[in-house]
């Protein structure tokens, strides 16, 4: 394997984790559960993307065939982390949990409704 | 050089790992701990790929794969579970 | 491929030529072999269910789809940079809104396809989708003027895909 290419390889492979961590740091220092949502759902999923990318270099070039099935993971989880995604939140939404007090238009918030009234 | 980089890669992805699993201890509410567990999952992903690169091994592919569709059933599983839940209380 | 199909034979033939690419993609092969067990599943799968599968997918404009692809991938990067700059950033000065935006598309399919659009792009989740209504509930992280914002998702994601999907249709 030559040198260019093993630089090429690193650079993917520590970008996905720059992203991969950004997503967990953000899941764990942001405020309210709406906001926590956005980290996993788009950094973590081109984290893995960038590993992707990497590994299908790392064995096209080591085995000297082309070597894509890797790339299944990524589209597996382009599809399924939006998914997910919604589902969480749809969950969250039900529950009516307490948002940030900066949140504007908090569809239970304004025009009370249901029970529980103190959601800030 | 590309055996340091790798096992760089892992140490990064192991104190997301990390941050994650104090998500899943201190979160406020359930969601947030199937969101942690969620991320979890997704950051297994990336460990095993670049673990299968460490190894030279295309075998833990499989393994990833199996990961990336039983998280997202049981991701799917459990919020549905408490989106029923309130509607029967 | 399609000369041969007959319309009852191959209902879904974007379904087909999917499983056909996954087939090939799982096995990690173009062995001749491979081809020929791929082709049978692609075909026997839709043709066998083709009463769970209502809805046919009409694909209008395939230039039009490549490039929509391709903007939506190019924002999906820009997206994680931004994602990460507002993470990693002051927390406090984040001012993040839920807005309602209201749906011109009719088909369940391409309603999901800009749910999952708007997931993956800037700085904004979808939580919930009121069918009666009529608009998707879409929550951002960090939205200055909501009215700006919604008239911006319209149109870059939605109006593309009304084209590629839904308009010459009836």
């Amino acid at each position: 394997m030559s040198f260019a290419t093993e630089v090429v390889i690193s650079l993917f492979l520590l970008l996905g984790a720059c992203f991969a961590l950004v997503g967990s740091l953000g899941l764990a220092r942001l405020q309210d559960f709406f906001m926590r949502l956005h980290g996993p759902t788009k950094a973590t999923t081109l984290g893995v993307g960038g590993m992707v990318i990497g590994s299908i270099i790392f064995f096209t070039a080591g085995e000297h065939e082309l070597s894509l099935h890797e790339l299944l993971i990524a589209l597996f989880l382009f599809i399924t982390a939006p998914v997910s995604a919604h589902i969480v939140g749809k969950a969250a939404l039900h529950r009516q949990l307490p948002c940030e007090v900066r949140t504007k238009n908090v569809p239970w918030g304004n025009d009370g409704g249901k029970d529980s009234v103190d959601t800030n | 050089m590309l055996q340091s980089v790798i096992q760089i890669t892992m140490f990064i992805i192991g104190v997301a790992l990390v941050l994650n699993l104090w998500r899943l201890c201190i979160g406020p509410t359930m969601t947030d701990r199937i969101l942690a567990l969620d991320t979890m999952y997704i950051n297994s992903i990336a460990m095993l790929i670049v673990f299968g690169m460490h190894e030279k091994s295309t075998l833990y592919f499989e393994g990833a794969l199996l990961i990336a569709v039983m998280g997202f059933v049981g991701t799917v599983a459990l919020s549905k579970y408490l989106l029923r839940g309130d509607i029967i209380e | 491929m399609s000369s041969l199909a007959g319309k009852k034979l191959f209902p879904h033939k974007l379904l087909s030529a999917f499983m056909l690419g996954l087939w090939l993609l799982m096995n990690n092969t173009i062995a001749p072999g491979h081809w020929v067990l791929g082709f049978l599943l692609a075909w026997a799968i839709p043709f066998f269910t083709q009463s769970f599968w209502p809805q046919s997918m009409v694909l209008n404009r395939p230039l039009l789809a490549l490039r929509f692809l391709l903007l939506v991938l190019w924002d999906i990067l820009i997206a994680n940079v931004q994602v990460a700059i507002l993470i990693i950033g002051p927390r406090q000065k984040l001012s993040p809104a839920f807005m309602r935006i209201p749906l011109d598309l009719k088909q369940d399919f391409t309603i999901t396809l800009l749910a999952n659009t708007i997931s993956l792009t800037p700085g904004t989740v979808t939580v919930d989708l009121q069918m009666e209504e009529g608009y998707l509930l879409v929550h951002g992280l960090n939205v200055d003027d909501i009215d700006q914002a919604i008239a911006g998702i319209k149109q870059r994601y939605e109006q593309p895909l009304k084209e590629i999907f839904e308009c010459s249709n009836p």
